[in-house]
């Protein structure tokens, strides 16, 4: 893993990135993440860190006020509406799609251009088998565990080949020994993937374990 | 954020035009005529002559004084039962059975509850017969004018037990807002009674919330006809059911003096609302003061018994009255004081079957179509509100309950003499609209609430996969919000069931429903034909309730994460 910040266009660039409340400003960040790097902001809650995380993903609310550009692999995010930008999320709550069965909450994911039924669901179910659920599929998903949960959310986001992953405190809510766990697959998966990670959190353990830059924001 | 969902910014002005033209024109086609103007009929010159011939009709004023009187003991009553049940059972078992035994009253037409307590209070009713001889002795009906009382007793009784389960149902949406459990707690442990705690502390946030319900109730039973021509007096009548009286008269010259009481309806209803708000300043001063001295009314046992009693009163008369009804329906020969007929059949339903199939087309067609539009509508207005952060505030909320604010009299005579004009009166689709009216508001409040809760991550997870607005609505967010989307069609469809007046005046005799044609039963009072249509017309709300209850189920047996 090398860091470079030559000009190379590859991975996540943050130029100017600022985000202010009013006169208040919440954010200032310049970053370069790289493929498989893991940018880690870190603050207490209300101090602006997943306000980056929505301006990242393009659901900014209206009340902020957000400058500065955001590329990947050279390619601006900045103006495009969200669905568009293919920055896949992942929040504390897994937020399986309740009315789905466990597979078709990965088939809904894939990308429209892989066309087919067969080819949607043949690439849904070896998703759930590459995370140990290949017997999951037709499971209603609020019968999982926890554990399963999460890991059905982590192929889904991944299902839907996102230029960049957006955590946002994934791992708060699992119990310690889940969390280990979840946090090893999760970056492991994302160093796979080449993907810039953008991690929020207030857990010193993640951001260890991310290994990456750390970025602090709201502190006095 | 660009993209979302394109037909969405279509459909906020869209629906300030459904609600808010009908009341403009409609309101504009009232006023013109009492002031003289309707070339037609040969006005041509503005004149306030139309209102001297009013003022002159005698009884006017005792009809509208009535009307005012009725709206505010009404609203006064049925309020007072509710705040004091919730105030002194919140939390408790029996709070969520009455909770579960008052819903369903929602959906009965107030025509249908109307004659179901006639059915029950009349001297030669349900309740008479039960105590008859053996405690009365009595063998023929007593002759009592209890029914049609001129003091309009009964009348206020079948709107109270109708608005009591509304303004229940309004409450209990509004409290997840405030922190309740909490705030009775820390009343109570500071020595306040049960009263007095909600009263202080819960009862001022909780009010601003329900305040446009309210209104809406002082609103319509100042300018109720169906509940007022079954139950209401007759000698004289109250203002909306003269209004009736002068709109169908053969003599067309009798549309100006309607139009002219249709303008005085609107100021009774606005006399009566003035008056509401009074009534409030009142009551906030008395509160200041009781919490001012510390007053604790520890000893509020007779206001919590008398607030139960008068719930469980409501859904007793519902229920009974409907129970009478269909009992009626398939009697044969029943003498008084017998409790029972001594005979059933089916000859009532078997006579009215042909006769009821034009009207039952009509009342589904209309309420289908009204409904689903008013959804559309909904769907795509919150669809907007979503994207774009806006529109959520106490001014869009006021224009969606304008509708149920303005006397529907008072518009709608407008609205038939506009229709007749375009020429489209006893028309489908105008009936359709003037339903619309009335039946997109209430949608639209029973489907915001469940829409907002909604949890918007899952809208940033789909975007997140790519998926536009359109497909997220459908694919993620629609099918989520399946149950709260049936309920508000099932309220959609019974608001639409139970319109009397819209349909009596835009559908000109030419379109009726069950319910015109129940309310028209009335003057007749032939009780096995009335029991019929007045069952049916409670039956459709029924059923397209039990549908809402019991698809989500059946769609989604295999989801345990969408069971209620």
């Amino acid at each position: 893993m090398t860091l470079d910040f030559g000009s190379d266009t590859q991975g996540l660039r943050l130029d100017d990135v600022r985000i202010r409340l009013g006169e208040r400003l919440l954010v200032a960040l310049d970053a370069r993440v790289g493929r498989g790097e893991t940018l880690t902001v870190m603050g207490p809650s209300g101090s602006g860190k997943s306000t980056l995380l929505a301006f990242l993903g393009g659901f900014l609310d209206p009340a902020f006020t957000a400058s500065g550009r955001i590329t990947v692999d050279g390619v601006e995010l900045t103006a495009l509406p969200a669905e568009q930008r293919h920055a896949g999320i992942l929040f504390q709550d897994p937020l399986l799609f309740p009315h789905l069965s466990v597979v078709d909450n990965i088939a809904i994911a894939i990308p429209e251009d892989i066309r087919g039924r067969r080819q949607r669901r043949s690439l849904a179910q070896a998703a759930l088998a590459d995370a140990d659920l290949a017997e999951f599929g037709d499971r209603d998903p609020d019968t999982l565990s926890g554990g399963q949960k999460a890991r059905v959310a982590l192929q889904r986001v991944l299902a839907s080949r996102p230029r960049i992953l957006l955590l946002d405190e994934p791992f708060s809510k699992l119990d310690a020994h889940l969390r280990e766990q979840t946090r090893q697959l999760v970056f492991d998966r994302a160093r796979r993937a080449g993907l810039p990670v953008v991690l929020v959190t207030h857990d010193e353990d993640d951001a260890r374990a991310a290994g990456g830059q750390v970025h602090r924001v709201g502190l006095p | 954020m660009t993209g979302g969902v394109r037909l969405a910014r279509l459909a906020p002005p869209l629906t300030l035009l459904t609600l808010l033209g009908p009341l403009a024109f409609g309101l504009a086609g009232t006023a013109l005529p009492a002031f003289g103007y309707l070339p037609d009929l040969g006005g041509t010159q503005l004149t306030t002559a139309h209102f001297a011939e009013l003022a002159a009709v005698p009884g006017i004023w005792h009809s509208a004084q009535l009307a005012v009187l009725v709206g505010l003991v009404t609203t006064l009553v049925s309020l007072g039962a509710v705040a004091g049940f919730v105030a002194s059972d919140l939390g408790s078992a029996g709070f969520a059975r009455m909770r579960r035994m008052i819903s369903p009253l929602l959906s009965v037409p107030h025509a249908a509850a109307a004659f179901g307590l006639a059915f029950l209070i009349a001297p030669s009713g349900m309740i008479m017969r039960l105590v008859s001889p053996w405690l009365t002795g009595l063998d023929r009906p007593p002759d009592l004018l209890i029914v049609n009382d001129p003091m309009a007793l009964s009348m206020m009784a079948g709107l109270i037990v109708k608005e009591i389960p509304f303004l229940f149902l309004v409450t209990l949406a509004a409290l997840p807002q405030t922190r309740h459990a909490e705030t009775m707690r820390l009343g109570r442990s500071l020595g306040y009674g049960r009263i007095a705690s909600f009263t202080y502390l819960l009862w001022p946030p909780l009010y601003r919330q329900v305040r446009l319900a309210v209104f809406a109730v002082v609103a319509y039973a100042t300018s109720v006809v169906d509940v007022a021509l079954i139950l209401g007096p007759h000698l004289p009548p109250t203002l909306p059911v003269r209004l009736i009286d002068w709109m169908n008269d053969p003599d067309l010259e009798a549309r100006f003096l309607a139009s002219a009481g249709a303008i005085l309806q609107l100021g009774a209803t606005l006399v009566a609302l003035i008056a509401w708000v009074g009534l409030e300043k009142a009551g906030a001063v008395l509160v200041r003061h009781s919490r001012a001295a510390g007053l604790r009314f520890r000893r509020d046992g007779v206001i919590r018994n008398g607030a139960r009693a008068a719930m469980l009163a409501s859904s007793a008369i519902v229920f009974g009255g409907i129970a009478v009804l269909a009992l009626w329906s398939v009697s044969g020969l029943w003498q008084f004081p017998d409790a029972l007929p001594s005979s059933f059949t089916l000859k009532s339903w078997m006579q009215a079957l042909p006769r009821l199939e034009g009207p039952l087309a009509t009342t589904l067609a209309v309420a289908g179509l009204s409904t689903l539009i008013a959804l559309a509508l909904t769907i795509l207005c919150l669809e907007r509100e979503y994207e774009t952060g806006r529109g959520r505030g106490g001014g869009a909320l006021l224009l969606i309950y304008l509708p149920l604010i303005v006397p529907q009299i008072s518009f709608m005579f407008g609205l038939q003499v506009l229709s007749i004009w375009l020429g489209i009166d006893a028309s489908f689709p105008a009936l359709v609209l003037a339903h619309l009216v009335f039946v997109l508001p209430y949608v639209f409040l029973s489907l915001s609430d469940p829409w907002r809760a909604h949890d918007r991550r899952h809208d940033l997870i789909a975007a997140g996969l790519g998926m536009n607005r359109t497909r997220t609505l459908v694919r993620i967010r629609l099918p989520m919000l399946t149950r709260a989307i049936l309920t508000a069609l099932a309220v959609g469809f019974s608001v639409s069931v139970g319109q009397y007046l819209p349909t009596v005046l835009i559908g000109a005799g030419r379109l009726t429903t069950i319910t015109t044609e129940a309310v028209a039963l009335a003057a007749g009072g032939n009780r096995r034909v009335i029991g019929v249509y007045a069952f049916l017309q409670t039956l459709l709300p029924f059923f397209a309730f039990a549908i809402a209850t019991g698809l989500p189920g059946l769609v989604f047996r295999n989801r345990r994460g969408l069971r209620v």
